[in-house]
């Protein structure tokens, strides 16, 4: 009788682990989704769309966790099937140096025009 | 002669930024594929009349212009790109390698019965992950491959006279 409660126990615990390892990843696959557009809809991501292209990247990506890709390897993976394009998340090169380097420059053009512009700073 | 120089730069920078969104709007705002020149990587799946497993990369044996088509029976631009997959299946020097994409396998074989085969393997991708691999985005679409698997063009959507000539000078 006691075997058998261990026998129960042992299995309970693997399908609680299991469970939990399962909810891991459908929210890795979430959001990674979310960061990668859909490339044949209309300013859509992946997560969005239920098109024929994002239900197989979903499953793809979640075929990629599970032979134990990293988020970065996913991305990467990606990104060299597809190009920087499908990213939302642009990495920082030649082609996106404009894309990140813009808003720091208009803060500090704008930062400027106010410090030389405002009485309080002269104070 | 401060505000001439504050005038000055805030109109240099105004011009900076639009000469970038100016650049930024001569850019495609829609998917261009970048994998031309790259070679696909090896994928096994299974064939869709018998049903056995097999790797890519023993249909690429012979020296030819290597064709792999995605289709779909319920995907209309296929029906009507069909009709130039059979012609250019005749061409001797080009080998047509079918990819089933998220298909109905009963209703793939009878699109193959009622239209005829132009392919010389159709292999089945029921999920849709090969195409993932290949970096396909949609049915129907096109790799140009040489026989080291390497992308010579790519065209999605349904081919046309005007490719079908293109494809055919590849051979010559």
């Amino acid at each position: 009788m006691n075997y058998l409660k261990i026998k129960i126990l042992i299995v309970l615990v693997f399908l609680l682990f299991h469970s939990n390892a399962q909810s891991e990843n459908i929210d890795l696959v979430n959001k990674i989704s979310k960061n990668i557009r859909c490339l044949i809809c209309q300013g859509q991501s992946v997560y969005d769309s239920q098109s024929d292209f994002a239900i197989s990247m979903k499953i793809a990506i979640k075929k990629k966790i599970q032979e134990g890709y990293t988020e970065n390897q996913i991305y990467d993976y990606l990104i060299g099937q597809y190009g920087e394009w499908i990213s939302y998340n642009p990495g920082f090169n030649k082609n996106t140096i404009f894309l990140w380097l813009l808003p720091i420059l208009t803060f500090i053009v704008g930062g400027w025009l106010i410090f030389k512009k405002t009485k309080f700073f002269k104070l | 002669m401060k505000n001439k120089t504050l005038f000055i730069t805030v109109i240099i920078f105004v011009l900076f930024c639009f000469l970038i969104f100016l650049k930024g709007l001569n850019n495609p705002n829609t998917y261009v594929p970048t994998k031309s020149g790259k070679q696909i990587s090896s994928f096994n799946a299974k064939k869709l009349f018998n049903n056995e497993n097999i790797n890519i990369d023993s249909l690429f044996i012979e020296d030819k212009i290597y064709l792999l088509n995605i289709w779909s029976s319920w995907c209309g631009p296929c029906r009507i790109e069909h009709n130039d997959l059979i012609k250019l299946s005749k061409n001797s020097s080009i080998k047509i390698i079918g990819i089933n994409y998220r298909d109905n396998l009963s209703n793939a074989k009878k699109f193959i019965k009622q239209l005829g085969n132009p392919y010389s393997e159709i292999l089945v991708d029921q999920d849709g992950t090969i195409a993932i691999d290949l970096g396909i985005i949609g049915v129907p679409e096109t790799y140009v491959l040489d026989k080291n698997k390497k992308i010579l063009r790519i065209h999605i959507g349904p081919l046309n006279s005007q490719i079908l000539k293109e494809i055919e000078n590849l051979t010559k």
